[in-house]
């Protein structure tokens, strides 16, 4: 079969053919088609079904309003559901499918809907499948969720790439039809940076459909050749088949590229898609009008269409959906049609409601007529209509175009919650509260003549940005009248769709009507009206129009419903970016993590960063087996671990000390240079924020370390106090965290690792235990030396310039090569710091106090620092406030699982019988057993108790004893030997 | 939305973390008469206006600036951008 | 008019003559017993369990525009009792209890649809805070679940486990959480509310309280004086608007939540899953749309609509777990306005105004509470104490240090 439907004219390119495939089924067609163009020029109407009834359906537009002519494009993992037949360009090779049907598109067993339809009304679901109570999941929703649903997505994993990007300019234009080019030609002239942006892979909107003139010229050669004057200025991006899908807050707008759509393969290099935010300072919105269609009985057959479309179809895209059609208009535009249809040599009857019009045409037309019915079982072929004088008669033909009149495009003059204007003149709601910025030309303001875009578009242009002066003189064009009777919908004829993607008829409109949901939110959600996948853009209208005549009201006073971002529907993927799988959050490397990787070292995620997890070595049968081996190397020689995830901050200034006292629930001001003290932030609620240490390097010189995971909130925090509540502290503060890399060289032979790195003496005289300070490594580079200890062993941490950690991380290896240093990981820093008793984010989670964590005491009474006052707020401070405790197994052998709740030992085990919960817990390879640490009511006053710990999720239940958090030299011997 | 930084001019919003209501400058005196009460109103009530609404925004990816911006809750508006510290400093904020 | 299928069938034949309005329009009479401010979800479950449960008859649901038009017809339609806090845990879980009888209690099929929602574990830490709060879901009566990633990956084999930046290491699930169909919830409320004789009257704003001598007697609207024995108000984002209309300054700000819906598809997803190390949780609806939604924009507004950066924000976290999300697209986006409390949970409590009751603060979790919500609050105005799963709910937790902060992020609301 070959394009039997195809006429002369139109911009497709007949010396391209091009081959594709749809079901299966091969066909050919034009460079410049669309799929929905190719397959009409093949005689190919049926394209689709609809959502609830599976009625057959054919396009309905020619455009992205399109609610029926959706199909599956390409196959495998690119398989793209619920494709728009109507704007999916065709290229070689293309291959679609049709969608949600059971068996062929042409034998859809679903179809048995359509015939249960009387059951199958608005909001049926509300009122039935209750009985018996299990039903629902088990019978009745399953059957619904297989039946419902349009394409299907392939389930495999997206292979194409999509980027962003961004832009700025002085003026966005949206749509390039008469208006938008003229506006984007007097912008571009006054040497303004325009980007002009079209969803169409032809700009000329359209003009592009049109067989009218502009100046000397068709409209659509004044098009091209406007669109190559503007590609040759240098201050204009034209972006064709791009959609401008939303507009934001304070000349924001989103905008998808489609880069490779119309490609078989995306080019080398480039992506699907880009996502653009364009920043622009105004914006001019020309994106046209939607011709809206006229309800009545089966005016969703394929082959009945807007008669806008068919006229598309013949002039742009050399098409005759069939050689006999009919118009049903009630306006003067839909004339044109008949016009340019009957000029291709299609036989024409114009239908039209209105009483008087003249029939003095070279094609037959119908004055008062209103067409009753259509029959045809996959596609239209015989046309029923009603005349002036009541008689019937049946008209055969394969094509109605129906034409209710035009509705401006207002949808992103809504994107900011503006209302638009209801238009008596037009019948039809026009822009009215414009978010900032933004201003509205041609169709979309509600001129709908040639003559009207072309000065709408520059006087647009012209106050957007404040051009003075004249302008030259616009080309002649088409200044027709709007001439229109309101007619929504052909009375008698119940079954007459809406909405014919969700299938909602005159009748639903009624019906919700009879039960109460009347505004248009109710209208929407009850009969699902408008919330298909185009959003009610060709459907909302007549719904509106019906409930208002059935309330009695006017149009605007039933409302409109609120067009929402995005303009047409955007693959999620685009949205995303290159954000995906691994690429998802950047990753924040150490500054040994190259070394870490030669060692064999396991990565674990700590925020964005990666941080050694644990080192396992040959023959080592388990992760628990290598922690174990660090821990114990650790405890009894010497380990080494890459702390440079800790947050840094330094805090210089005059007033550094007493910053910190404000900063601090402890006291920092009496600190001496050269010592370091461990220090508890709380919130300004009183609950422990973070803790970490603050190294006085010189009387007006602190740093200071946070949790990895706190740095950036504890940095913000304390910015906030510096500028916000004291800004006139001699005090600057400036994040470190990157600039230095920092490992604790932990063990009772530390020292003697680091004596041999150290130009200074270190020895425990004169560098005790919190002491700090300046030093030089390895014979004069600059570093800074903390002895302080998260593990309990004696040890030191060193900080270098970023730059150097790799070489002093394989210094310190050297240097530790004769006791057997022992690279360590979190988890084994993990399990030091259980055995010690010390917190860390599961035990500072946000809900507990410094005195929950046992440090009640720090809280100064002497001074003010954030938090202190709400820190003493009656809840926070009840008889049986928890308190941190140490638990150990009664049975050794036995686990201990964090997230465990702690119960009493004997009596029944519920939520009111709690009495704490596990925060941390390990497997102590010094003492042989399991550990944990956990929160306890009133838990300082019950070590020595014996409980039980209670995971019901994990099927657990341990006799535990209550200890001191602090398994591990609890004197603290260690740390300062 | 674009934050107009006094500094450093527009800058895309998604540069900033946001904090609340501008009030939370006004830090009550911890030795004052109620201070218990005077920390509960100013930590956890506010006035949440449907309009214009002073707001401390941080420039998190930028200068590390907080910012004091008069926006319009409902419209998204902004009306005024101003330093922190110059706003703390005039409610007689200093040490 | 009670539905059944045998009515459904009936009116099927006989041309749909005899269903009549789902709730009267009645004009609003000079008093009521009760007067609720708010024809949302908890307003509408308010009056109908006010008059079920707790016998009031002359009870109004005043509505400033349409009824269920708020937050109850904008959300994603979850419904869950995975909490960890004793103040919370046993409130949601009744109110998951009352989901699984809902349809029964209303005769209107709100579509209650226990599918399941699972929250992915990508650290160690996150588990060990999964596994307590699994602990305590179960020490309260509700169900949860461990999976291991083995037994994830054999339910939804789509998700990314192969180079995933935060690797999939476990999941809780709750077998018995899952999604409803929101609207139908208002419209079922307001039927059985109508039907025992409550007033809900539409298109009434309330412009004013009437205090006198701190005793609250009614409410000033657009459409005059109403008087009341007593007020409650359940307007979520509007909470901060209309208390200050009673000089009331509360622990809440409202921020806008956007959430998505894309094109209708066939069904893959079968329950609901929420990523644990980015803003991400999807479901898919009866109609084939899959729902999703991530974090609040992140400041203050009553705009009802958001910005790109969070959209964005959330495909990324869609594409991180859901690669084959890729070619599917987004259909539609809005923003409702969220009344955040100061502590992440919400308030059922008297105010310092006699006769003056407040429901609000429900962040972005009020939809699942709905239920438990309106059975609490009509407690509450009935016979003014809280009810035993509300007790916690207080307005004066705050000033005596009594918070219920799930996440642990403090007097933060666009942290919770």
């Amino acid at each position: 079969m070959s394009q039997k439907n195809r006429i002369e004219g139109g911009q497709i390119n007949r010396d391209v053919p091009l081959n594709f495939t749809f079901d299966g089924r091969r066909y050919t067609g034009h460079a410049g088609d669309t799929l929905a163009s190719a397959l009409l020029a093949n005689g190919v109407r049926l394209m689709g079904r609809s959502f609830k009834y599976h009625r057959p359906r054919g396009p309905m537009t020619a455009g992205s309003e399109e609610p029926n002519a959706l199909v599956q494009l390409r196959s495998g993992a690119l398989q793209e559901p619920n494709t728009r037949a109507t704007t999916a360009e065709l290229f070689d090779g293309l291959s679609a499918t049709s969608q949600n049907r059971l068996g062929t598109l042409s034998f859809d067993l679903l179809a048995v809907n359509d015939r249960l339809s009387n059951f199958l009304t608005a909001g049926f679901y509300y009122k039935t499948f209750m009985w018996p109570k299990a039903f629902w999941e088990k019978l009745y929703e399953p059957v619904i969720r297989r039946a419902a649903g349009l394409g299907s997505l392939s389930l495999e994993d997206d292979p194409d790439v999509y980027d962003k990007g961004f832009l700025h300019c002085d003026l966005l234009v949206i749509g390039a039809g008469p208006a938008g080019l003229m506006a984007a030609l007097t912008a571009a002239r006054s040497g303004a940076d325009v980007i002009l942006a079209d969803e169409d892979f032809a700009m000329g909107g359209r003009l592009n459909s049109e067989t009218l003139s502009v100046g000397e010229v068709s409209g659509a050669d004044w098009a091209a050749g406007t669109v190559a004057e503007l590609a040759a200025m240098p201050n204009v991006r034209l972006m064709p088949r791009t959609t401008v899908i939303g507009a934001f807050d304070h000349g924001i707008y989103g905008a998808v590229e489609r880069v490779g759509d119309h490609l078989a393969v995306p080019q080398a290099g480039k992506p699907r898609q880009i996502l653009w935010r364009i920043y622009t300072k105004k914006t001019v919105l020309a994106a046209g009008a939607i011709e809206r269609p006229i309800a009545f009985a089966n005016n969703d057959r394929p082959g009945v269409m807007t008669a806008s479309a068919l006229r598309s179809y013949a002039n742009r895209f050399g098409v005759a959906v069939d050689r006999r059609a009919v118009i049903f208009v009630n306006n003067d535009d839909g004339y044109r049609s008949a016009e340019d249809l009957h000029a291709k040599g299609i036989r024409v009857t114009v239908v039209d409601p209105r009483p008087d019009v003249s029939v003095l045409k070279d094609y037959e037309v119908l004055s008062g007529a209103q067409v009753i019915d259509t029959m045809g079982r996959l596609g239209l072929t015989f046309v029923k209509v009603r005349l002036a004088d009541g008689s019937e008669r049946t008209i055969e033909c394969g094509a109605l175009g129906t034409s209710g009149g035009w509705n401006p495009n207002v949808h992103l003059t809504c994107h900011q919650r503006g209302r638009p204007r209801w238009d008596d003149r037009l019948a039809a709601f026009v822009p009215a509260d414009l978010p900032t910025g933004m201003h509205v030309a041609g169709a979309a303001a509600g001129d709908l003549s040639t003559a009207g875009a072309l000065a709408g578009g520059q006087r647009a242009a012209q106050d957007a940005l404040a051009l003075d002066g004249s302008m030259p003189p616009l080309p002649e064009a088409e200044d027709a009248p709007v001439n229109i009777m309101p007619f929504w919908y052909v009375k008698g004829g119940e079954r007459a769709w809406l909405d014919q993607q969700n299938d909602v008829t005159v009748k639903d409109v009624r019906l919700s009507h009879q039960e109460g949901f009347r505004s248009v939110e109710h209208l929407k959600r009850y009969t699902t009206l408008g919330m298909a996948t185009d959003q009610g853009k060709t459907a909302n209208m007549g719904g509106l129009a019906i409930m208002a005549e059935l309330a009695g009201k006017a149009i605007p006073e039933v409302g409109t419903t609120i067009f929402r971002p995005p303009y047409t529907p955007v693959a999620i993927g685009a949205l995303a970016g290159r954000h995906r799988g691994a690429e998802f959050h950047p990753k924040r490397l150490t500054p040994s993590h190259a070394w870490a990787e030669e060692q064999g070292a396991v990565f674990v995620e700590a925020g964005n960063w990666m941080r050694a997890q644990y080192f396992p070595r040959t023959g080592e049968q388990s992760w628990l087996e290598t922690v174990n081996r660090e821990v114990l190397a650790t405890r009894n020689s010497v380990g080494v671990c890459d702390v440079t995830t800790l947050g840094k901050v330094d805090v210089q200034g005059a007033d550094a000390a007493d910053f910190l006292n404000m900063i601090y629930c402890n006291g920092f001001a009496k600190l001496a240079v050269g010592k370091v003290r461990y220090g508890l932030m709380l919130r300004e609620d009183g609950i422990a924020f973070d803790d970490g240490t603050a190294a006085r390097l010189a009387e007006d010189h602190f740093v200071v370390t946070t949790t990895t995971a706190n740095a950036l909130p504890v940095y913000r925090h304390m910015e906030f106090v510096r500028q916000c509540l004291v800004p006139d502290m001699d005090v600057q503060l400036i994040s470190t965290t990157e600039a230095w890399a920092q490992y604790a060289v932990a063990g009772p032979n530390a020292r003697r690792v680091l004596e041999q790195i150290v130009d200074q003496g270190i020895s425990n005289e004169t560098f005790p235990f919190m002491a700090c300070g300046n030093v030089t490594i390895c014979g004069g580079l600059r570093a800074r030396l903390f002895r302080i200890s998260f593990s309990g062993e004696l040890a030191y941490e060193i900080a270098v310039p970023t730059a150097y950690g790799d070489a002093l991380m394989r210094r310190i290896m050297e240097a530790g090569a004769a006791f057997d240093i022992t690279p360590y990981g979190t988890e084994a820093l993990g399990v030091m710091r259980i055995e010690k008793g010390h917190a860390t984010g599961n035990e500072l989670n946000g809900t507990t106090t410094a005195a929950n964590l046992g440090m009640g005491r720090m809280v100064s009474t002497k001074k003010d620092s954030i938090g202190a006052v709400l820190s003493r707020r009656e809840g926070l401070n009840t008889p049986d406030d928890l308190r941190a405790v140490g638990v150990k197994p009664v049975d050794p052998t036995q686990r201990v699982p964090a997230g465990a709740h702690l119960m009493a030992a004997e009596g029944p085990v519920d939520a009111t019988q709690d009495q704490g919960y596990l925060t941390s817990a390990c497997y102590s390879p010094n003492l042989g057993h399991h550990i944990a640490l956990a929160f306890l009511k009133d838990g300082a006053s019950r070590i020595g108790e014996t409980m039980r710990v209670v995971s019901p999720l994990t099927d657990e239940v341990v006799d535990v004893e209550i200890c001191s958090p602090h398994f591990i030299d609890p004197e603290g011997e260690r740390l300062r030997a | 939305m674009i934050i107009d930084h006094p500094l450093l001019g527009p800058r895309d919003s998604s540069e900033f973390t946001y904090l609340g209501d501008a009030r939370l400058i006004d830090r009550p005196d911890p030795d004052g008469g109620d201070a218990a009460a005077a920390f509960y109103q100013y930590a956890y009530l506010r006035d949440n206006p449907a309009g214009w609404h002073r707001e401390l925004w941080f420039h998190e990816a930028g200068d590390r600036s907080w910012l004091v911006v008069t926006r319009n809750t409902l419209t998204h508006e902004i009306s005024k951008v101003e330093l922190a510290s110059d706003v703390a400093r005039a409610q007689g904020r200093s040490k | 008019m009670r539905y059944s299928g045998f009515r459904v069938i009936k009116e099927a034949l006989t041309g749909h003559k005899g269903w009549k309005p789902a709730w009267r329009d009645p004009e609003p009479a000079s008093y009521y017993d009760i007067v609720i401010v708010g024809g949302g979800g908890h307003g509408l479950a308010t009056a109908h369990y006010l008059a079920k449960e707790f016998g009031q008859a002359r009870v109004a649901v005043i509505e400033k525009g349409w009824i269920g038009g708020g937050n109850v017809g904008r959300n994603t339609t979850i419904v869950r009792s995975n909490y960890l806090l004793d103040g919370n845990e046993p409130f949601y879980e009744f109110s998951l209890k009352l989901w699984e009888g809902l349809e029964q209690d209303l005769n209107y099929n709100a579509m209650v649809s226990q599918r399941g929602i699972l929250n992915l574990i990508h650290s160690d830490g996150q588990r060990d805070a999964f596994i307590r709060r699994g602990n305590a879901m179960i020490l309260n009566g509700a169900d949860a679940d461990l999976m291991t990633t083995e037994a994830i990956k054999k339910k939804y084999p789509f998700l990314n486990t192969d180079d995933a930046r935060f690797p999939i290491k476990g999941g809780l699930a709750q077998h018995r959480g899952g999604t409803v169909r929101h609207d139908a919830v208002a419209w079922g409320y307001a039927r059985s509310a109508d039907s025992r004789g409550v007033d809900i009257i539409q298109n009434c704003e309330v412009t004013g309280f009437r205090i006198e001598n701190g005793v609250c007697k009614g409410v000033e609207t657009s459409r005059g004086f109403i008087g009341a024995g007593k007020v409650g108000c359940a307007v979520a984002g509007s909470s901060g608007r209309l208390l200050s209309l009673a000089n009331m300054r509360l622990p809440i700000e409202s921020h806008v939540l956007q959430a998505f819906v894309s094109e209708g598809l066939k069904p893959v997803l079968p329950g609901v899953i929420t990523f644990g190390a980015g803003h991400f949780y999807c479901s898919q609806s009866d109609k084939g749309g899959l729902v999703f939604g991530g974090d609040i924009d992140g400041y203050n507004s009553y705009a009802q609509r958001g910005n790109l950066p969070v959209v964005e924000d959330v495909c990324e976290g869609a594409m991180a777990i859901f690669p084959m999300l890729g070619r599917a697209r987004l259909l539609r986006m809005w923003g409702g306005v969220m009344d955040m409390s100061m502590d992440g949970s919400p308030i059922i409590d008297r105010t310092h105004i006699d006769g003056l009751y407040f429901n609000g603060g429900w962040c972005y979790g009020g939809f699942k509470a709905t239920p438990a919500s309106g059975f609490a609050f009509a407690h509450l105005l009935a016979r003014d104490e809280p009810h035993p799963t509300a007790t916690a709910y207080r307005l004066d937790r705050f000033e005596k240090g009594y918070m219920i902060d799930e996440k642990g992020v403090g007097n933060q609301p666009n942290l919770h």
